[in-house]
């Protein structure tokens, strides 16, 4: 069975999956499903060509938000929705001459880890008019059609846009203090375009100052405070990478200015994490770029984290596509999984803001750069902070982490994404996020209680990432949104999420602040997430359901009972002509995490 | 060799899996089990204890009678019962790190008739939540002894030694722990003598008598009742006959030609009785016969050491820094040993049987050479997958009993205790563990009992206190505990069984063998389950044949080839190809057959299957990681979620019981849900004083200062050859360059 990865999210919980299966037997698409301002266009008789159940009669539907496909005669039924934003690539397949059942179709690659296939009946250019009207509105930038974000009419409770107030989350951290500012030098977008408004910069660091840095940094992505360590005082300063070029050029103010980042908490050597492997920032001085020399900047040292560029990435989740969809590699699983190189890459990652963490936890200021500094910085930074900050790691702490490191400091949404862009070999593309994700993924999986939220947030995050339904990953940086109203006129995914929070909370989840979590960034401890790649096998998804959690639901909600029970006897036994029953002070059980009874077991 | 009673007992005993599953299959397990083999014990010259065995006694054993302890030496451990210390050298440098700085502590290295031990000259640390009560942290049992390493890492094999010992001795332990000594700053004389003797009683060849269970049974005053052991196997084929026949006719179909005197007939010939019973059992069956030959299709125990020895060097770290530059290969190292594979291939057998028995109804023969290595790994894997009552922490120590101990593995030759050439060592038992932990893994809530108590069984193997894992099989031991015994005249030496766990742990630390996640099947259901379960089981006949090596090479085969003839059995004919060693795939039938049962509901306390996809099959990490110090997950790992799970579950079950005191009566719908289990509460006292780690309980973190291991090898050049395009030189951003 396919599930919808978006509208519902179902196949998590059984009670809903019952729900949802239902009512696509009883209802056609149209009447039940239809999100507001999504829009029909086009129905047709198709075969689906499923890799796990072979050619499925049915009928597609196509809408201005997803591809609806459910099976005619197949039982149980097989339905596919899937929106349209994670379609990466749309192709024919054959032509009118084709020999071969099932040869003259469609063939469609899609960026959540699928390819679909679908044939039709080859007389009479019946694929013509699906084709066009697929290609058409999968990328609907292409052919200037707005994203479907913009057409939604979806309403929640809770308005997503306001989980991130820059200047609040700044005052959680102590911020401004006496040794940092704010600044709003950025206000319109002038020093550096594609920065937030916002800023927090060394309190000694004059405007003037900021300009001069500006010039040396590649686009002008100056250090910025992301996070202080509230008793050491120690900072995580991002940027992009200084332009040194061949000729190995000085710059005094940003010498300076990174002198004051380091003075800022009295620390004797700011540490300097280059996200690049050594030789890639030795070539990028051919282009003008390069890293901090020694000679140059002699209170600091020089970190390289041997993480590998966006093309790398690119490829290497190729590969590990090919070797999970449609089957899972047979043969010599392990090895296939080490040649797509994605886990060790993760390993990389987490290891770089492991060490990141780690100075910071011993009281030294860092600055983290790689050549632009909104991809691996992005994800050194923000993964560095949910290890130090209990905060990052809650439901609402998470979506202000990504607001603030990739969203608001300009990880390209858009390029590497490409939403509802047709040109599916842009060398701009690649699965950054994702990865990032995964990475965040594997420290759950390591640290079961210390996270409020679950992986089905994780899971949702990315197929929102792809799906144009809400504006929260869409356009480059702060700049490209606000000049296209995105706030007005889209919706926010932490809407969804947010109105619905029960459906994304980690009954494990047990608050520990100050505590620092280290993951172990050994191959021996990462894995692949099997629920993510592999969920559109049927073979594996049916492992998923954790009956760890179920059992905990289960021993919560018998614990509430019990108690209320017990209260009911002893209220009778106290008062044994009183037939009434209090109900009010029954502990609730959505809130496993309150322990309001404490009960000692004797051992 | 064995006399004629013997034999016929081990004759017996090859049908008992056979008897035993139809027993369940009336549910009548326990009495069967706590039947007294009075046949045999009336033909045995010692006779049976009087004493009627208590099964039950395994589950809440008493605190064996703690016996008087040696009055305790300086820098000594505290003796065991019939503990001999060899020899002993003071000033031994154990390394406490494993990297190459010198730090360590120093103390006495001791070589006992039990143990290697080292006693450190500083005050103990805290005391361990999860101690073993026979050998500390510092102790290792002589049989668990794996390899010693000299200077420059040289291996040092038996007898080579003399009058030399190196400066440096590396000791690798069969449940993985490392251990590093210097010896340069003790005294010469007795740095010699400590390492010839470590390297006399660890790997020379020894005699049987000179394992310590012997002196430490005859040092202590075992209580007789855990001589169960020798009488818990089932009723005698007449008891089983009288009763069973009367009770489920249609499953077993006794051959009249067989009767005890035909039985006793084949004294001396073994193995005619064994194919003659399943002939004519046969004859009289309704169902048709296929044959399994494990020989085939999955891997020697040859083959099964040399793999798993390539494996465990994956855990048994001297050198941290070596341990790092492997984990970027770690996974195609992995995959090149092939262990991985192997428990694969055993489950995938597993399957196929299943398969046989619940679909297509025919009975199945497993057969293999020896009969007692794969025979036993698989029929208690089906036994496993098709029947609750072996996945509650009685039921798997029956059946170990039954396949493993009466089934005739040869856990002697196997675990290679007496270092004898001729002797195939190899961890078929260990591998066995392994399938289990790998449908533990895919279906928790299904087992009563807790991965650590299969890392514990897996560890037990090789203290050689238990008279479980000592033997070769009931003939042999029967024979060397009465000979072995002090009053001859007598009984036979007591000893204890493995499954008495307080000889190792206290209770504390035995309650986290129980899983919290286990749920009894709710009571009302019974009554369906006695009509369906016949169905499911009726076809099940494992024969796991209790002879060690058959009369004549491929006599067995030749014989069941005969067999195969007369009954006209099929057979299928992908099993008989020769073993396509390279890739064992799943074949399509079994993968539809798991996917079949996949899209049922989940019923855990009926037929489980382990899916066998690449991704599914894993490292057992709580047995393979728990003392690599870098891989500890600290305040993490799966236990952070089981102990919340156990503490809910104690408040939970304080509920209940003041629930009870209010004589409030449940809906019977909770007590379904009622765990009656106990719980791991030691966890919860655990959380106060010590924060768990992914290799709890085995270590306890007591460093609250916690500094993150990072991987001193990181990128290295092979990521970057060949990338199409040299894509690692690119720009990210489509710079100039990245046109080129």
């Amino acid at each position: 069975l396919h599930y919808a990865p978006i509208a519902t999210i179902s196949y998590w919980l059984p009670s809903k999956t019952n729900a949802s299966r239902e009512s696509l037997k009883m209802e056609p698409l149209a009447d039940c499903s239809l999100l507001p301002g999504e829009e029909r266009i086009i129905d047709k008789d198709i075969i689906y060509i499923c890799p796990f159940s072979g050619a499925l009669k049915g009928k597609v539907f196509i809408t201005n938000y997803r591809l609806y496909f459910k099976s005619a005669d197949a039982d149980p039924a097989v339905t596919l929705d899937v929106p349209l934003g994670a379609i990466g690539r749309v192709e024919k397949m054959g032509g009118a001459s084709s020999r071969g059942e099932n040869s003259y179709g469609l063939d469609i690659t899609c960026k959540d880890m699928r390819n679909l296939r679908f044939a039709l009946k080859q007389e009479g250019h019946s694929r013509r008019d699906i084709f066009d009207i697929l290609f058409k509105y999968a990328f609907p930038l292409s052919h200037g059609l707005l994203l479907f974000a913009y057409l939604s009419q979806e309403k929640f409770e809770e308005n997503g846009w306001s989980v991130y107030k820059p200047m609040e989350e700044f005052r959680r951290q102590g911020l401004p203090n006496d040794k940092w500012r704010v600044t709003f030098i950025n206000a319109n977008y002038e020093l550096c375009d594609t920065y937030p408004t916002i800023l927090v910069v060394p309190f000694k660091a004059t405007e003037e100052d900021l300009r001069k840095v500006c010039t040396f940094r590649s686009r002008g992505r100056i250090p910025v405070l992301s996070w202080i360590h509230r008793e050491n005082q120690a900072v995580i300063c991002r940027c992009s990478q200084p332009l040194v070029g061949m000729s190995g050029k000085r710059n005094k103010d940003d010498e300076r200015y990174l002198d004051l980042i380091r003075e800022a908490n009295g620390t004797a050597k700011l540490t300097i994490y280059d996200a690049r492997p050594s030789v890639n920032a030795v070539a990028n001085k051919a282009t003008g770029g390069g890293y901090e020399g020694d000679d140059a900047y002699q209170n600091a040292e020089l970190v390289f984290l041997d993480i590998h560029n966006i093309h790398v990435m690119r490829e290497s989740l190729k590969k590990l596509k090919d070797i999970v969809y449609p089957n899972v590699e047979e043969s010599h699983w392990l090895s296939s999984l080490e040649s797509t190189h994605w886990l060790e890459h993760i390993k990389l990652v987490i290891s770089g803001a492991i060490q990141v963490a780690d100075k910071i936890s011993g009281g030294n200021s860092v600055v983290v750069h790689c050549s632009d500094g909104w991809d691996r910085t992005a994800q050194l930074t923000s993964l560095a902070m949910l290890m130090l900050d209990s905060h990052y790691r809650t439901l609402r702490g998470f979506q202000v982490l990504l607001e603030k490191e990739w969203i608001g400091f300009g990880h390209k949404f858009a390029n590497r994404i490409g939403h509802g862009d047709k040109n599916h070999a842009d060398q701009d593309r690649s699965p950054i996020f994702v990865q990032f994700i995964d990475c965040v993924w594997q420290m759950t999986k390591q640290f079961p209680t210390a996270f409020e939220f679950n992986e089905r947030l994780l899971v949702t995050i990315l197929d929102h990432l792809f799906s144009c339904r809400f504006g929260t990953f869409l356009f480059n940086c702060e700049r490209a949104r606000d000049t296209n109203e995105l706030r007005s006129k889209t919706v926010s995914l932490w809407s969804l999420v947010n109105s619905d929070l029960s459906f994304y909370q980690n009954p494990f989840y047990t608050p520990e602040s100050n505590r620092v979590l280290y993951p172990v960034a050994s191959m021996r401890h990462l894995e692949l997430w099997v629920t993510y790649y592999i969920r559109w096998n049927p073979r594996i998804r049916q492992q998923q359901q954790s009956p760890v959690e179920q059992r905990y639901i289960e021993l919560l909600a018998l614990r509430d009972e019990y108690l209320k029970k017990l209260e009911e006897l002893q209220l009778s036994d106290s008062s044994p002509n009183s037939s009434h029953l209090s109900n009010s002070s029954t502990p609730n059980a959505a809130s496993p995490t309150q322990h309001i009874t404490h009960l000692h077991t004797p051992f | 060799m064995f006399d004629g009673r013997v034999l016929l007992k081990q004759v017996i005993l090859l049908f008992w899996p056979l008897i035993s599953t139809w027993v369940q299959g009336a549910e009548k397990i326990d009495s069967c089990q706590l039947q007294v083999l009075e046949m045999l014990s009336s033909l045995g010259s010692a006779g049976g204890k009087s004493a009627k065995p208590s099964f039950v006694s395994y589950v809440t054993p008493e605190e064996i009678k703690s016996e008087k302890e040696p009055s305790r030496k300086e820098k000594h451990p505290d003796l065991l019962p019939g503990e001999v210390v060899f020899c002993s050298a003071s000033t031994v440098l154990k390394y406490t790190q494993d990297d190459l700085s010198q730090r360590g502590v120093f103390g006495v290295l001791l070589c006992t008739n039990f143990r290697v031990s080292f006693v450190s000259d500083e005050e103990p640390t805290e005391e361990m939540l999860f101690k073993n009560k026979l050998y500390g942290e510092n102790d290792i049992p002589l049989s668990c002894v794996d390899n010693i390493y000299g200077d420059k890492r040289k291996l040092i094999t038996g007898g080579l030694v003399k009058n030399k010992y190196p400066s440096k001795m590396i000791i690798h332990c069969k449940d993985l722990r490392v251990f590093q000594f210097s010896l340069s700053f003790s005294k010469e004389e007795d740095a010699k003598k400590i390492f010839q003797g470590i390297v006399h009683h660890c790997l020379e060849p020894k005699s049987l008598r000179c394992l310590f269970a012997f002196s430490y049974c005859e040092n202590t005053s075992y209580p007789g009742s855990y001589t169960v052991e020798n009488t818990s196997y089932p009723g005698s084929y007449s008891y089983c006959r009288e009763h069973l026949v009367s009770r489920l006719p249609q499953y077993f179909i006794v051959p009249k030609n067989v009767s005890d005197e035909d039985l006793t007939k084949y004294q001396g010939k073994g193995l005619p009785v064994c194919v003659g019973f399943y002939l004519s059992l046969a004859h009289n069956h309704l169902y048709s016969v296929k044959t399994e030959d494990l020989s085939d299709t999955l891997p020697t125990v040859q083959d099964i050491l040399l793999s798993y020895n390539k494996f465990k060097q994956f855990f048994l770290i001297d050198n941290t820094t070596e341990f790092w530059m492997s984990d970027m290969k770690w996974f195609s190292s992995l995959d090149n040993c092939g262990w991985l594979d192997i428990i694969r291939q055993c489950l995938q057998k597993a399957v196929e049987v299943v398969e046989s028995l619940e679909k297509e109804n025919t009975n199945v023969l497993i057969m293999e050479e020896g009969g007692s290595d794969l025979c036993c790994v698989v029929s208690s894997l089906v036994q496993l997958m098709l029947d609750p009552y072996y996945r509650t922490l009685l039921g798997f120590q029956s059946l170990v009993q039954k396949e493993w101990v009466a089934g005739g593995h040869a856990f002697l030759d196997r675990s290679n205790h007496l270092h004898l050439k001729d002797k195939v060592e190899s961890p078929v038992f260990l591998l066995f563990l392994e399938c289990v932990w790998q449908l533990q893994q895919q279906h928790g809530p299904a087992f009563q009992f807790s991965e650590t108590y299969l890392t514990v069984l897996s560890d037990s193997v090789h203290v050689p206190v238990f008279t479980t894992f000592l033997f070769n099989n009931d003939g042999h031991r029967d024979s060397l505990l009465r000979a072995e015994s002090p009053h001859t005249q007598r009984s036979p030496l007591n000893c204890p069984t493995v499954w008495d766990w307080s000889v190792q742990f206290d209770c504390k630390a035995q309650d986290l063998f129980t899983n919290p996640l286990y749920t009894e099947k709710p009571k009302q259901d019974t009554s369906v389950r006695k009509s369906y379960r016949p169905r499911h089981l009726r076809q099940l006949s494992l024969p796991s044949s209790a002879f060690k090596t058959p009369p004549k090479k491929g006599f067995f085969k030749d014989e069941a080839d005969n067999l195969k003839k007369i009954l006209g059995v099929k057979r299928l004919s992908r099993w008989m190809l020769s073993p396509s060693s390279d890739s064992p795939q799943t074949s399509s039938s079994v993968r539809e057959f798991y996917e079949a049962w996949q899209t049922k509901p989940l019923d855990y306390h009926g037929l489980l299957l382990p899916c066998l996809d690449g991704p599914s099959i894993r490292v057992w990490m709580q047995r393979y990681l728990r003392w690599i110090h870098d891989v500890q997950i600290l305040g993490g790992g799966p236990v952070a979620m089981l102990s919340k799970v156990s503490e809910i579950l104690g408040e939970v079950q304080e509920l209940q019981r003041q629930l009870d005191r209010h004589g409030c009566t449940l809906t019977s719908n909770h007590k379904g849900a009622r765990p009656r289990a106990k719980t791991a509460a030691a966890v919860i006292a655990a959380r106060s004083s010590v924060r768990l780690s992914s290799s709890f309980p085995f270590v306890t973190s007591r460093n609250w200062a916690f500094k993150p291991a990072i991987p001193t090898s990181l990128l290295q050049s092979l990521m970057v050859t060949g990338m199409p395009g040299n894509l690692a030189d690119r720009e990210d951003d489509g710079g100039p360059e990245s046109l080129v």
